[in-house]
């Protein structure tokens, strides 16, 4: 289905002409991890939409978790002579081999969204966010809304020991280091899903005084922020106003959230990440400019003054 | 009459489910606080039965295919399912009739999938029902193209969130399919059966049992009961969360009937032991996110409560237990008489 639909697109847009002058006649494959999250899927289509934008040929192959298919689908654009190729790993280890073999046949390698350990000249670029930066932004966030109130904070951590979760734990910790107003109080796992989500934070909300005592919910991500306000709701207490809710990703639901005045914040995670890389092969391809080798996305706050209902919309078709 | 009544109520099982309420209640004094808010009651007891419920329900199709020596892996991913059907069916705004026997039409049909592998074709139950846990999920991220369906569907949103005479709908689900399907099993000679079957099938079968039609029967309730568990997972968030939904629940499931002391080699069960076997479960989860223990703990926590609790629920142990615990009530009695008499 995804094969054929960029068959089409691809057609469509050799059809259109050779609008973009130096990326007119490119053609790139890009081994997507698979559609696991719907954050996955958002970065798959907005890696197509991007490749159209520039009128570059994109060959898509869904590895389906599997490393083996990454390898096997990196192998096929080898032999089929792409111009770069774009990965977003789904392991960190084992890539030297095909990445030498992509390398002696010239063509570049980005990745997307994760690192791998390779050594670094294997690969033209890397983009990726940077997890603690968005758990320092939604951290400074709170901060600077409290101001010098004291502040209980709940803490919905992510899945024991994954690297998001540590990362936005730290990053938010860091930002509230200096405020002695500001503390954790409770901090449990809630999995990244909105069900457990909802069911730590009606435990948080039993063991605080009924919610009563919580200034602020910090969620590692936005579904378990939205399982979070609902259990607020079922507590008798107004998510957003009696409890702040603070959370990362920006999915379309948490601008939903936003818009009824039950989110206060969340910190992006884009799914754009193509955009940079493309952007820098651009230039690499152009005039041989070598890129930075860790490009950075940008970690950006939302907040109900960014228009959530215009931003639910533009989300909403990107099959998060 | 009342004291039959009484030995009952000191099965291993209750007291290791009041041994971990109270062990909340230290970790966290306000456990047993319930207060009355909104038209229904509200506290971390009544989470407890609430959050219970799921698997609950699970447990109580479980039981009956355990009994048969069956096991049935593919619950959690049938709970995927059936919730991804009713969100799909609230979102396309299907009549509510439709929309709430869809997915337990779904979830009888998992059920015979597995009941005619298992019981026709005569695959370990093991493996014929792990074709379900990975293919279902599969499925179900079909129905939803991987993303989470939200709905606002009130009736869905009831089942999920409601309430029933002050208690939360979930529990209150549980409750009437647990005494239903007790009474069905005890009342009738269905129970018989089932026992009859887990315990020698071939026997069963020379008494002129059925056994074939009998499984398959049970798969169905297990996928039945599974989609009722799922249905719920959905109108408690409000979407279908085809990724997670029940994930590992197959699980806990299968844990909370061995707690309520059902053989794993069929024969013995009981269904209302099974459920409280799943209050003890969640009675840990809830006390362990009161208790403010940094999550790093949980599942050790949780490991080493359960191995208490099979300890002393073991073949070598039970019995010492039994006659202290039956000693008891005896020994003051004597005692008492002896000092008027």
């Amino acid at each position: 289905m995804n094969i054929f639909r960029t068959l089409a697109l691809s057609a469509g847009m050799i059809a259109l002409g050779c609008s973009t002058a130096l990326a007119a006649n490119l053609t790139i494959g890009f081994s997507q991890i698979g559609s696991e999250s719907g954050w996955r899927a958002a970065e798959t289509s907005v890696t197509k939409a991007e490749a159209e934008k520039r009128g570059i040929t994109l060959k898509f192959a869904d590895a389906q978790q599997k490393q083996e298919n990454q390898i096997k689908a990196i192998r096929g654009f080898i032999a089929q002579g792409v111009d770069a190729i774009l990965v977003a790993p789904v392991v960190a280890t084992g890539w030297e081999n095909v990445l030498t073999e992509a390398k002696e046949a010239k063509i570049p390698v980005i990745l997307l969204d994760r690192g791998i350990d390779a050594p670094k000249d294997l690969y033209l670029t890397s983009v990726a966010s940077d997890q603690v930066k968005e758990g320092r932004v939604a951290g400074d966030w709170l901060a600077k809304t409290v101001g010098s109130k004291p502040c209980k904070v709940v803490e919905l951590q992510g899945t024991v020991g994954s690297t998001p979760a540590i990362n936005r734990k730290k990053g938010f910790e860091e930002a509230i280091a200096g405020q002695k107003n500001i503390s954790i109080v409770r901090s449990q796992t809630g999995d990244f899903t909105r069900a457990k989500g909802k069911e730590v934070m009606e435990g948080f909300l039993k063991a605080e005084n009924g919610g009563k005592d919580i200034c602020a919910m910090y969620a590692h991500n936005d579904d378990m922020a939205v399982g979070g306000i609902q259990a607020i709701k079922d507590a008798g207490l107004k998510p957003g106003k009696d409890i702040l809710v603070v959370s990362i990703d920006a999915v379309p639901d948490i601008f939903k959230a936003m818009a009824a005045g039950e989110a206060n914040a969340t910190v992006e995670l884009t799914p754009n990440m193509a955009g940079p890389a493309l952007d820098a092969l651009a230039a690499f391809l152009k005039d041989k400019k070598q890129p930075e080798k860790f490009i950075i996305t940008e970690s950006k706050l939302y907040t109900p003054a960014d228009d959530p209902k215009g931003e639910h919309e533009r989300r909403k078709g990107l099959g998060y | 009459m009342r004291i039959p009544s009484v030995k009952r109520l000191l099965s291993p099982q209750l007291i290791a489910l009041l041994g971990v309420l109270l062990f909340n209640w230290i970790v966290f004094p306000g456990f047993f606080d319930v207060a009355w808010r909104d038209g229904r009651f509200f506290g971390s007891l009544i989470d407890v039965i609430n959050r219970g419920a799921p698997v609950a329900i699970l447990s109580i199709g479980m039981t009956a295919i355990i009994a048969t020596r069956g096991v049935d892996l593919s619950v959690g991913a049938v709970m995927a399912v059936a919730g991804a059907v009713a969100a799909t069916c609230a979102v396309t705004g299907q009549p509510v009739i439709i929309m709430l026997l869809a997915p337990l039409a779904v979830g009888m049909l998992c059920g015979l999938w597995n009941g005619f592998l298992v019981s026709i074709l005569g695959i370990q139950p093991f493996v014929a029902t792990l074709v379900l846990m990975v293919a279902g999920r599969g499925v179900a991220q079909l129905i939803t193209e991987g993303s989470i369906v939200t709905f606002n569907d009130p009736v869905l949103i009831f089942i999920g969130t409601g309430s029933f005479l002050g208690l939360p709908m979930p529990a209150v689900i549980a409750i009437a399919l647990m005494v239903g399907a007790h009474l069905l099993v005890r009342r009738t000679a269905i129970g018989l059966f089932i026992e009859a079957i887990g315990i020698n099938r071939s026997a069963a079968n020379y008494t002129a049992l059925r056994s074939r039609s009998l499984v398959l029967a049970i798969y169905a309730f297990g996928g039945v009961c599974a989609a009722i568990a799922g249905t719920i997972a959905a109108g408690d968030i409000r979407g279908a969360d085809a990724n997670n939904t029940g994930l590992w629940l197959e699980l806990d499931a299968i844990l909370a009937v061995v707690i309520g002391g059902t053989s794993l080699m069929g024969g013995r069960f009981s269904i209302p032991l099974s459920v409280v076997g799943a209050l003890i479960i969640q009675a840990m989860n809830t006390g362990i996110l009161v208790s403010g223990f940094p999550p790093e703990f949980n599942l050790i926590v949780k490991a080493g409560l359960i191995i208490i609790i099979l300890v002393l629920q073991s073949a070598k142990l039970a019995p010492t237990l039994d006659r202290i615990i039956k000693q008891r009530p005896v020994q003051p009695s004597i005692q008492t008489s002896e000092k008027t008499g």
